[in-house]
C-alpha cells in the first residue's frame, strides 16, 4: 500500500494553475526527491501535503487516510523548511519540545526522545542554545532534529540544504541518507539540485510546469529519460540534443542532423515505438559518453568533426566546446588531455551505439 | 562662483594674519547657520513656556505678584509643590492632585492591559491565521483610525451606561481600548508580517492552537513592538482628558481632569505657583517612562526582519 497518495491534484491561484491533476504514490520507506527548475510547483505539492495550503480539487491520503481536509498538526507529518524556521526565542531544547509537548507526550518520553534525537544528530552540548548562537549547519540538524523527535510516518524536506555551503552541504547530505537508512522512514524531499536528487533518492520524481515528466529510480532518470525535458534536465553539463531527420534507405535506420549534416547510426537503436522514413527527431549525445577526441574508433554510431569554441576545466571534470553550424556540442574530456584542444583547431570526435537518446520531435517523448 | 567667493574670502584673511600656513578652519555654510537658528528657535519655543512653569513653582506668591514671570525665584521653597500634591483643592475635595495621580494610576493598568491585549492578538490573528474578510476588515480598522473620537463619545456614553460601566474606571478602560484598537492593531499586524512565514508554518505543523502558538512563539518574538506600543499608549492614557471627563465619574477623575480642576475652579486669588506645581507634576510620569523606555524605543521601531 503506498503510504503518500496522491489523487488528481489540481492547485490554482485565480487564472493561474499550478498543479495540473497530478496523480503520485509514494511507497513505504521510499526517499523520493520532487525535482525541478524554480516554480515547476514542486514546493507547492509539498504544502499541499503538509496541509499549509489547500488544494483546488483531488485527494490526498497518507497511510491509507484521507487527509485531504486535515490540519498541518493532525497529519502525521514532519516538515524541515529552507530556512531552519527554528522558534528564535526558544532553546534548541524548546524548539524540539513544543511539538511534542502540543501533542500532549508524557515528559519522561519528551526527554527520551529529545535525548535520542540529539544523540543521533549529535547536537547534545547545543541543547541549551538559543538559535541565534548556532551556526548554520547547527541551526540544519536542530530543524531536522525538530521533525526527527516526532517520530511520524513521514518527513518533508523543503530544500533543507540551499543555504549552507558547499562543504556541509555535502556532509549534510550524507547525514540525512544515512538518517533514511537508520530510521527506515518514508521521506519526500525538494530541491532543484540533482545532484542532491541523484545521490539521496531512492525515485525522482521530476516536474516541470505543474506536470510530473517522470517518476523513477535516479538510474533510470539519467539512462533513460521520458521526455526532452527530463533529458535536457537531467546531467551537467546538460546533454546536447539535435534535431535530426530519421531516414529508413536500405532497410536500417538512421537519422541525418539538421544542424551538421553528420549522419548518425540508428541501427543498434531499441526504439520503442519504430519512427518512420522522413520523421523529424531529436537526437541526444550525453558529453560524458564521448570518446577520447581523436580516438580511432570505427564502430562508432556516430562521427563529428568540430572545431574547439572553448574549453572549461573544473579540476576534476573538463569540458570541452565545439563549435556545429547553429550552436555548441559539449564534450566531456579527460582533465589531462584538455591542453591538447586548441581554439579553432578541428577535432575528430566519435559516439558510441548504445548511448544514444532519440525522442519524437513534436511530442518530446523518448522513442 | 563658490570658487571665486571663497578664493576671495581666503585672500582677505591671509591680510588679517600674514602667518605662513593658512589654519584650516572649519567654515560654516549659510545654510546649516539657517537650520541652527531654526532648530534653537523650536528649541526655546518649547524651553521658555517650560522655564517659566519651573520657576514660577518655586516662587513665592509676594515674588509673582510683581510680574517679572523671567525672574529667577529669590529663594527655593518648594511649598507650592508640598501644596500642590497634598492640599490643592479640586472643586470641594481639597486632598491635592495626588488624588488624581493614584486615579491616573488606576486607569491606566486596566487600560493599558485591554487596549494592548485586544489589539495585539487582533493583529497576530490578521498577519499570520487566514481570516476570512480580513483585507475588508483591515480596511474597516484603517478607517476607524481616522474617525474623530468627538464624533462617537455621545454614542459611547450611552454604550457604557448599558454595559454598566459608565462613571467607573472600567468604563474608562474599555473607551481607551475601544479608540486604540484600530491604530495598535494596525501596528502589531505590520509588525507580526515580518516575521517569516515559515515559523508560522513549523508551529502550524508542531501545535496548530491559536492560543499555543501565540502564547509560546508570538508573544515572546514581541518585545520590541512591545515597548513601542507601551510608550505610545501609557503618554496617551495618562495625558488623556476628554476621556478622562467624559466617562470619569467621581473618585474615578484622571490625574488630568483634577489638574484643570485645581487650575481652572480656585476661589479668590490665583495661585500660580500651585498651579504650575500641579502641572508639573501631572506631566512628570510620561517624562519618565521616555527617560526609562526611550532607548528601546528606537530599537522598537527601527527593528527590522527578525531572523530565525
Amino acid at each position: 500500500m503506498p503510504q503518500v497518495q496522491f489523487e488528481k491534484i489540481v492547485k490554482s491561484y485565480g487564472r493561474v494553475t499550478v498543479l495540473k491533476n497530478l496523480d503520485l504514490e509514494i511507497g513505504d520507506g521510499e526517499f523520493v526527491v520532487l525535482l525541478g527548475p524554480s516554480g515547476c510547483g514542486k514546493t507547492t505539492l509539498l504544502n499541499l501535503l503538509a496541509g499549509l495550503i489547500d488544494v483546488s480539487s483531488g485527494r490526498i491520503q497518507i497511510g491509507g487516510r484521507d487527509v485531504t481536509n486535515l490540519d498541518p498538526k493532525d497529519r502525521g507529518l514532519a516538515m524541515v523548511f529552507q530556512s531552519y524556521a527554528l522558534y528564535p526565542t526558544k532553546t534548541v531544547r524548546g524548539n524540539l519540545k513544543f511539538g511534542l509537548a502540543a501533542a500532549k507526550l508524557d515528559k519522561a518520553e519528551q526527554d527520551r526522545r529529545i535525548a535520542w534525537a540529539a544523540k543521533l544528530l549529535q547536537i547534545e552540548p547545543l541543547l541549551d542554545r538559543k538559535p541565534a548562537q548556532l551556526s548554520g549547519g547547527q541551526r540544519q540538524r536542530v530543524a531536522i532534529g525538530r521533525a526527527l523527535v516526532k517520530q511520524v510516518g513521514v518527513f518533508l524536506f523543503d530544500e533543507p540544504l540551499s543555504n549552507l555551503d558547499a562543504k556541509l552541504r555535502t556532509e549534510t547530505r550524507l547525514e540525512i541518507k544515512r538518517l533514511h537508512d537508520e530510521t527506515q522512514s518514508t521521506i519526500v524531499y525538494v530541491t532543484h539540485d540533482q545532484i542532491e536528487a541523484m545521490t539521496m533518492a531512492t525515485r525522482i520524481a521530476i516536474m516541470n510546469a505543474g506536470v510530473i515528466q517522470q517518476f523513477d529510480t535516479p538510474d533510470e532518470v539519467y539512462e533513460r529519460p521520458a521526455n526532452l525535458f527530463v533529458a535536457g534536465f537531467i546531467g551537467a553539463p546538460a546533454m546536447n540534443l539535435f534535431p535530426a531527420t530519421i531516414s529508413t534507405a536500405g532497410g536500417s535506420v538512421s537519422g541525418t542532423l539538421v544542424d551538421t549534416r553528420a549522419k548518425v547510426d540508428l541501427s543498434q537503436y531499441r526504439f520503442v515505438n519504430a519512427p518512420r522514413d522522413g520523421d523529424a527527431v531529436v537526437l541526444g549525445f550525453r558529453p560524458e559518453h564521448f570518446l577520447p577526441p581523436n580516438a580511432p574508433n570505427g564502430q562508432a554510431a556516430a562521427h563529428f568533426d568540430l572545431p574547439v569554441q572553448y574549453t572549461e576545466k573544473t579540476g576534476a571534470d573538463a569540458t570541452g566546446y565545439f563549435k556545429t553550424d547553429s550552436g555548441l556540442m559539449a564534450v566531456s574530456v579527460a582533465p589531462e588531455r584538455i591542453g591538447e584542444l586548441k581554439q579553432g583547431q578541428t577535432a575528430s570526435l566519435s559516439f558510441p551505439h548504445g548511448k544514444l537518446h532519440a525522442f519524437d520531435a513534436a511530442s518530446g517523448r523518448r522513442l | 562662483m563658490t570658487t571665486v567667493a571663497e578664493s576671495s574670502l581666503q585672500h582677505v584673511r591671509s591680510v588679517d594674519e600674514p602667518v605662513a600656513f593658512p589654519a584650516q578652519k572649519k567654515r560654516i555654510k549659510p545654510a546649516s547657520i539657517a537650520i541652527l537658528v531654526f532648530l534653537t528657535i523650536c528649541a526655546l519655543f518649547f524651553c521658555v513656556p517650560l522655564y517659566v512653569i519651573v520657576v514660577t513653582s518655586l516662587k513665592s506668591m509676594d515674588q509673582i505678584r510683581q510680574g517679572d514671570i523671567f525672574a529667577l525665584p529669590w529663594s527655593l521653597n518648594f511649598d507650592a509643590w508640598v501644596t500642590a500634591w497634598d492640599k490643592s483643592c479640586s472643586g470641594t475635595l481639597c486632598q491635592g492632585v495626588k488624588v488624581g495621580f493614584f486615579n491616573s494610576l488606576a486607569i491606566l493598568f486596566p487600560s493599558l492591559i485591554l487596549s494592548i491585549g485586544l489589539s495585539c492578538v487582533t493583529g497576530y490573528a490578521l498577519a499570520l491565521w487566514n481570516v476570512r474578510w480580513a483585507n475588508t476588515f483591515l480596511f474597516i480598522l484603517f478607517m476607524c483610525a481616522f474617525v474623530p473620537f468627538q464624533i462617537i463619545m455621545v454614542p459611547l456614553i450611552y454604550i457604557t451606561g448599558f454595559l454598566h460601566v459608565y462613571g467607573t474606571i472600567w468604563g474608562i478602560a474599555v473607551v481607551h481600548a475601544v479608540l486604540a484598537m484600530p491604530i495598535l492593531a494596525l501596528i502589531f499586524r505590520n509588525y507580526y508580517k515580518g516575521i517569516p512565514q515559515e515559523i508560522m508554518s513549523a508551529a502550524l505543523m508542531d501545535s496548530g492552537s491559536f492560543w499555543r502558538i501565540f502564547s509560546e512563539i508570538i508573544l515572546p518574538m514581541s518585545g520590541n513592538i512591545m515597548i513601542v506600543v507601551l510608550i505610545l499608549q501609557i503618554t496617551s492614557i495618562w495625558n488623556d482628558f476628554l476621556i478622562g471627563l467624559t466617562y470619569g465619574g467621581i473618585g474615578t477623575q484622571p490625574m488630568t481632569v483634577i489638574l484643570a480642576n485645581v487650575v481652572i475652579t480656585a476661589l479668590g486669588e490665583a495661585n500660580y505657583n500651585v498651579d504650575m506645581a500641579s502641572a508639573l507634576l501631572t506631566a512628570f510620569p510620561p517624562l519618565v517612562i521616555y527617560f526609562v523606555l526611550g532607548r528601546f524605543f528606537v530599537q522598537g521601531i527601527t527593528a527590522g526582519a527578525i531572523k530565525g
